[in-house]
């Protein structure tokens, strides 16, 4: 009987880098913009997909990946907005991967402008998960609390735009957006911030003016 | 809460190792696990207890090097850990700083017997 020692360093998530970057690779050089929404459950992610389903009718096509531990509820919601949506239920996993994306690729429309993925409520796990999206945003809603960033930095330390959502419910709750944000911004200096009322609309152009600008950038970059 | 998806994958490399070098037990797993991973090493620990049995390296120990976070800072130069959850350079205050160290999730080294 021998002893040896190994060295390996091999890195556990190199197989999602890889099937993320793939899908990133696939969706540019179709034109297509991809954004994760990542947050925790109930901060009104779906209900956000809503409104910008139909701040984008008849201008943008979308279409959107949906993930969740169970049920199609979230995607026949996104239906009834008349946009494509695929349910992925991950039976008790915490977060989508890249692979579970790559599957369903192929039956996204080849016509298609901004494909979002909303992640599984979790704002822990999917932050440490690419999905070879062009963007990332996080979610905070009001009655979760301001003082959410610094305990979750990962989740705002990977994220390119902060959404504070809710805000029709502001007048009732200690919530301060100014202190979310800031605090979000001394973990990621440079993040964006958006305060919107999903249910009554307000704030809700300023993220889609985002979107498009993001997306315009992503083609005029696809000489 | 993905810690035993992440030790499934442990497990492929294991596998793979054990069987490249014709091995008859796997006596330790070395992994490295930055703190800004997102995964608890207790819970590593226990989902490895869990995954170990009936396999090659069902006697094995795991052994978990945490990595502090360490921040580099492109307008100083400086480079430092930081444990206070501050993403903001130590010696400059800046806070474009990267994040360096941290993030890993590695098997670093496997002990074998063949």
């Amino acid at each position: 009987m021998t002893k040896k020692t190994i060295s390996v360093a091999r890195e556990l998530l190199a197989s999602n880098r890889q099937a993320a970057s793939a899908i990133r690779a696939e969706l540019r050089a179709r034109g297509i913009l991809c954004v994760n929404l990542l947050s925790s459950p109930g901060s009104g992610k779906t209900t956000l997909l809503e409104a910008l389903a139909d701040r984008f009718r008849d201008r943008f096509r979308m279409a959107v990946i949906e993930g969740d531990i169970e049920t199609e509820r979230d995607a026949e919601r996104i239906r009834a907005k008349g946009v494509p949506a695929w349910q992925i239920t991950t039976g008790g996993a915490c977060h989508l991967e890249a692979r579970m994306i790559g599957k369903v690729l192929g039956d996204v429309p080849e016509a298609i402008d901004l494909l979002f993925i909303e992640n599984v409520g979790n704002l822990v796990c999917p932050a440490s998960y690419d999905l070879g999206e062009d963007l990332r945003l996080v979610l905070l809603s009001s009655p979760e609390g301001d003082d959410k960033p610094a305990k979750y930095p990962q989740a705002f330390l990977s994220a390119d735009a902060l959404v504070l959502t809710k805000a029709d419910l502001l007048p009732y709750l200690p919530f301060d957006p100014a202190r979310a944000a800031a605090e979000a911004l001394s973990i990621k200096p440079g993040l964006k911030v958006f305060t919107v009322s999903a249910l009554r609309g307000d704030g809700v152009d300023g993220l889609a003016g985002y979107l498009v600008e993001a997306l315009e950038r992503l083609r005029s970059g696809r000489a | 809460m993905h810690e035993l998806s992440l030790i499934a994958s442990v497990f492929d490399v294991l596998e793979e190792k054990a069987r490249e070098h014709g091995a008859t037990r796997v006596t330790a797993v070395v992994l490295k696990v930055g703190v800004m991973a997102g995964v608890v090493p207790d819970l590593l620990e226990s989902a490895f207890d869990i995954y170990k049995k009936g396999t090659l390296a069902q006697t094995a120990r795991l052994e978990i090097v945490v990595v502090p976070t360490k921040l580099r800072c492109p307008d100083c130069g400086g480079e430092a850990v930081r444990e206070d959850g501050d993403f903001s350079c130590a010696g400059c205050g800046s806070r474009k700083v990267e994040i360096v160290e941290g993030r890993e999730l590695v098997v670093e080294r496997i002990e074998l017997e063949t």
